[in-house]
């Protein structure tokens, strides 16, 4: 353990970081002094970050402060969210299509190539505008065009193992298809895609904040970074906080989860340079 | 690529097509907003029930879906792709008249891009693992970091606020308004690409040839742009084609920021006004646009690299 601890220091350092972020996100109540970050009073509009108000206040006089850290919350549940559907459907599509060849693997992968074969975001914009802006469809939109990378690599790691002699064996012996698929393969694509699905929360969080921007993601008065950087669009010039703070939020957060990812591959995966 | 390869793309991009144009459809008809009454409200006309269902009626939107989606296929493989309804101009003129603002505007970050991460890319694999490779690779950490509707923000409120030397609206394509634009979009894909050209570079570094013309005395410049950089262009040739697609879906945010007139802009109108035709206009003509270039960067492989045409 303590051999652990010293070899993967920085791994350590980001999960502290992590760590760090989730609970902001869980204690969010307390550290913004129980204001409330979709109430505001009128008369303290567009104040100046002070004392009072430390990131400044929005046209509606809401807490600036208050809103980037109940933001997080928002933010860290649409993307972990995404990140957990992809990782479970592209997963056990990506397996079955493997394990069983043949006809299962043509329709999921060409199925797959179609999703590919179409710039991401403009099926999510065109999916989240269609079912109506909110955040549950901004999350399932971009679930929707994202899941086939990891099919696709959960396949090609299946298929590498699936003639192996050991699985023969199994299929000898009697184990049964489940047995197999959920003991021998699923196993067997586990790291990688673990390394893949933690590289990724932060991208994700970066396109659920464009959704929101544009309007198709979260609505207001939800606290949402992407969204208050929209509404602070328009105060650019009189009232500059407004897009500060929510932008630096996002861009922390997602340097934090990118560097996470990064540091758990170095861990998980030492062939790699 | 052998004509009997290209025939097998040709076919499984048509049956991709096909489904795209399902699921496009599919989502338009499943979408909760009504066309008719969006385009009604349009007009500022309230009109009775009896009018609303006599349109729909008229439109065709009261018979049952595989006969309205199989009627769309058809008048869109004779080039009809109907008229929409918000903006009352038939649809191929309006993405016509979109398409190259922002083909110009993708070009042009491109070559940004390019002029950056090139260089740095090849500053740091070659002073790998030295201070200038951890500068280079901190900055990119950062890059792909940054929401890039952020960086749009910001370069707004200091070139056009602060400093007034640009409009903040880029109504036309001129040099002057596209440049913020073009260097939005650039700032992550520099980043990324940034470490894609180390990662090449490195990979062709260590290979027996660079070697060898070092032992022959052969200058170290030479080597680096003679035979390094041709053979490192290879990888970034694909994620080149792969980028020109994520950059035609990227530009709607960026366009909305600085009110570019591109196809993005138009489609993040059309989707907020239910104006359906148009939607699906424009999602079959991305995934067009989209795979026709990932074929022909497949195809320029044949010429860019002469083991591939060996390979047949």
């Amino acid at each position: 353990m303590k051999n652990f601890m010293k070899k993967n220091q920085s791994f350590l350092f980001f999960c502290f970081l992590v760590l760090l972020i989730v609970l902001v996100a869980v204690f969010a109540p307390l550290l913004s002094k129980g204001q409330d970050p979709t109430e505001g009073i009128l008369a303290n509009a567009l104040q100046k970050p002070s004392g009072e108000h430390w990131f400044g206040t929005d046209k509606l006089g809401r807490d600036i402060f208050a809103r980037v850290i109940y933001g997080t919350r928002t933010s860290l549940t649409a993307a972990l969210s995404v990140v957990v559907i992809i990782f479970v459907i592209g997963t056990f599509l990506g397996i079955l299509a493997g394990y069983f060849g043949g006809i299962v693997d043509m329709v999921i992968m060409r199925f797959s190539d179609m999703m590919v074969s179409f710039p991401g975001m403009v099926l999510a914009i065109a999916i989240a505008g269609m079912l109506g802006a909110s955040i549950q469809n901004a999350v399932l939109a971009i679930s929707m065009v994202s899941w086939t990378k990891y099919a696709r690599l959960a396949r090609s790691l299946v298929l590498k193992i699936r003639h192996r002699d050991y699985v023969a064996a199994a299929i000898v012996t009697g184990s049964k298809t489940p047995y197999i698929l959920t003991r021998y393969m699923l196993p067997n694509t586990l790291p990688t895609l673990v390394i893949t699905g933690a590289t990724d929360i932060g991208s994700m969080m970066l396109e659920l904040a464009g959704l929101s921007f544009l309007g198709f993601g979260a609505q207001a008065p939800t606290p949402e970074w992407g969204l208050m950087l929209n509404e602070g669009r328009a105060y650019m010039s009189s009232a500059p906080w407004l897009m500060l703070f929510p932008g630096l939020a996002i861009f922390l957060v997602v340097v934090v989860f990118n560097l996470f990812g990064d540091s758990l591959r170095d861990v998980l995966d030492p062939r790699d340079e | 690529m052998s004509i009997k390869q290209l025939g097998k793309r040709l076919l499984q991009m048509i049956i991709v097509l096909i489904g795209i144009s399902f699921l496009t459809f599919l989502l338009t008809y499943l979408a909760p907003g009504d066309p008719v009454r969006t385009m009604y409200a349009a007009t500022g006309i309230v009109p009775s029930e009896e009018v609303m269902n006599q349109t729909r009626e008229e439109m065709g939107l009261t018979r049952p879906f595989l006969v309205q989606y199989g009627d769309w296929l058809f008048s869109c493989l004779r080039g009809d792709f109907g008229n929409s309804y918000s903006l009352k101009k038939p649809v191929l003129t309006l993405l016509g008249s979109r398409l190259w603002p922002t083909i110009k505007l993708s070009l042009a970050s491109m070559i940004l891009m390019l002029l950056v991460s090139i260089p740095f890319g090849m500053l740091a694999a070659v002073h790998k693992n030295k201070w200038i490779d951890y500068l280079v690779r901190s900055f990119t950490y950062l890059g792909v970091s940054v929401p890039n509707f952020w960086v749009g923000l910001l370069l707004i409120s200091f070139f056009c606020v602060k400093l007034k030397w640009l409009s903040v609206v880029s109504a036309d394509t001129t040099f002057r308004n596209i440049i913020l634009p073009a260097v939005t979009l650039a700032f992550a894909m520099s980043a990324k690409y940034t470490r894609q050209v180390r990662t090449a570079v490195l990979e062709e570094l260590s290979q027996d040839y660079v070697t060898g013309a070092r032992a022959r005395g052969i200058r170290e410049w030479k080597i680096l742009w003679l035979n390094v950089f041709p053979n490192s262009l290879l990888p970034l040739i694909t994620m080149l084609g792969l980028s020109i697609g994520s950059l035609l879906g990227g530009t709607a945010v960026v366009e909305v920021i600085f009110s570019y007139p591109g196809l993005g802009g138009l489609a993040v109108s059309a989707i907020t006004s239910y104006d359906y035709p148009l939607v699906q206009g424009y999602v079959l003509w991305i995934a067009l646009i989209y795979m026709g270039i990932n074929l022909v960067v497949d195809i320029s492989y044949n010429f860019v690299d002469p083991r591939m045409r060996e390979k047949r």
